[in-house]
């Protein structure tokens, strides 16, 4: 069954490649715009045997991880703090809801105002897009704690740190897998954006700089590694949510008893 | 060894005003095994949760060997009704037995040879390993069962813990429980709604009243130490004592005011 469907996939993808190659041949498209899968093959070819680009993947890759990592710490601890503290969650609540929606894209000009092309700027806008999708999952997954685990843990003597660390934190992980998935989409998006309109070092720059100069296969040939990249996080996201929620219900399956 | 004085909890909150427990007086002596059992709803939850100092009581107050309780005492252990949910589905049996231990702050080898004992005990010694999850809900009471014994409580507070099993089950628990309070000595609350669990369990029953709660009536069983569900069952003194405890729960349904005063012959 997974075999077959591994195979539906590739021959899928196949399908497409073809597609992507015949059509612009054809003429149905115009070959200047829509350069042919090969010459896209080609251009990542020479793309891989330049080491400016290896660079620029770095950066974009510097970036994200940076940016994401510091989401992920401040959306789990001021989460946390948010539900543990009596009164606070309420008090945030509206000012978090207005601040939530606000789009990343939207904070370019202050970061170019703040930090010009530096590092910096790719930083203010991931973070910003990142931190929100750790946070909202914190404070659903901290709600759920199950009263009669806590009680457990109370009756047993567990103080308020034990509490969070063996009840809260466990109930909550799984909420938060979720949001370190979606955070870590969103922040390849934003760096590689940030990039791009900015012009901060990095794939998005380079993807720019092709564009400007008429080098359209390899500006298809970059737009291909950043898909192959956010193929790449994903994959690995899901990986460490399996391993880190082997005994959760979503991923243990049915037990026979 | 555990004092329950003048015991009231009124939960207040959206306009409502619910008096669950109004006056509640008992002691229960070390080394005694003391079923509570009341009509569903009058409040025996709550009552345990006072006890085990998960709940602030509204007056009165509880004493353990003396000392006033006002949160979880170290000195007691609870098993809830809920096993699936009071065992942490993140940690394997063994941690789950242990987590309580690393509070106490005892040592890593006291600490295994605790959780080793304790699942022996209850004839789990070779599920350390497994999730509870992968057991079944027996043998995930049972592992609660090991975590209250393996925090060595001098009262272990049960809040009808064999309400979810099957019936062979429980009668498998109830023989546990029995064995375990006569190995072990220990000090046992029990509370249930099931009468025949009270008095083939219990060494005394108190009866409690529908809601708002009081005692009723607290009835010696004197039944012999040794006891098994074929024999003890049919015994005809067993008879009589569950009849005399259905009565009381059955007119605290209806809410009479005063106990039966049905002859309740003494065993000669």
């Amino acid at each position: 069954m997974r075999g077959a469907n591994a195979a539906l996939g590739a021959a899928g993808l196949a399908a497409f490649l073809a597609l992507g190659e015949a059509v612009p041949r054809l003429g149905l498209v115009e070959e200047d715009y829509f350069p042919p899968t090969s010459r896209i093959a080609d251009a990542l070819g020479t793309e891989i045997a330049d080491g400016s680009f290896w660079t620029a993947l770095g950066d974009t890759l510097t970036g994200w991880a940076l940016g994401l990592a510091i989401a992920i710490g401040a959306g789990i601890v001021i989460g946390v703090v948010l539900s543990v503290v009596p009164y606070l969650r309420e008090a945030t609540a509206s000012t978090i809801e207005f601040l939530r929606p606000i789009p990343s894209v939207a904070l370019i000009p202050l970061a170019v105002l703040l930090y010009g092309t530096e590092l910096r700027s790719v930083l203010l806008l991931v973070v910003y897009a990142s931190f929100w999708q750790v946070l909202i999952q914190v404070l659903y997954g901290v709600q759920d704690v199950d009263p009669v685990a806590e009680e457990t843990a109370r009756s047993y003597g567990l103080g308020p740190w034990a509490r969070v660390r063996h009840v809260l934190w466990p109930t909550a992980l799984p909420y938060v897998m979720t949001g370190v998935r979606l955070a870590a989409a969103v922040a390849l998006i934003l760096a590689i954006t940030a990039e791009l309109v900015i012009g901060a070092p990095g794939l998005g720059a380079r993807i720019a700089v092709a564009r400007t100069s008429q080098a359209v296969p390899e500006m298809y040939a970059l737009i291909v590694v950043a898909g192959l990249l956010g193929l790449l996080i994903n994959v690995g996201a899901r990986s460490v949510e399996r391993r880190a929620l082997a005994w959760h219900q979503s991923v243990r399956g049915e037990v026979a008893v | 060894m555990l004092d329950v004085r003048g015991l009231k909890k009124v939960y207040e909150g959206s306009g409502r005003r619910v008096e669950a427990v109004r006056d509640l007086t008992f002691s229960v002596a070390a080394g005694e095994l003391v079923c509570l059992v009341g009509p569903s709803g009058c409040g025996k939850t709550t009552l345990l949760r006072c006890v085990g100092g998960l709940l602030r009581p509204t007056a009165g107050e509880v004493l353990l060997a003396g000392r006033k309780v006002d949160g979880p005492p170290p000195g007691m252990a609870f098993v809830f009704q809920e096993y699936g949910r009071s065992l942490f589905p993140w940690m394997r049996v063994g941690e789950n037995v242990e987590l309580p231990l690393r509070r106490k702050g005892l040592g890593k080898a006291r600490r295994r040879e605790l959780v080793a004992d304790a699942l022996g005990s209850v004839g789990l010694a070779d599920a350390a390993g497994a999730y509870p999850w992968q057991l079944s809900g027996g043998m995930q009471q049972r592992v609660a069962i090991a975590r209250a014994l393996a925090y060595e409580p001098e009262v272990l507070l049960m809040d009808e813990p064999f309400a979810a099993v099957d019936a062979q089950t429980r009668a498998d628990l109830e023989d546990l429980v029995r064995r375990l309070w006569r190995e072990r000595s220990m000090t046992i609350l029990f509370v249930t709604h099931d009468i025949d669990e009270a008095v083939y369990l219990g060494e005394r029953v108190v009866v409690l009243s529908a809601s708002p709660t009081v005692v009723r009536e607290q009835l010696k069983v004197d039944l012999p130490h040794g006891r098994d569900q074929v024999h003890t069952r049919v015994a005809p003194r067993f008879a009589e004592l569950r009849t005399r405890v259905y009565e009381q729960i059955q007119a605290a349904k209806r809410g009479t005011e005063r106990p039966v005063k049905s002859p309740l012959p003494r065993q000669g």
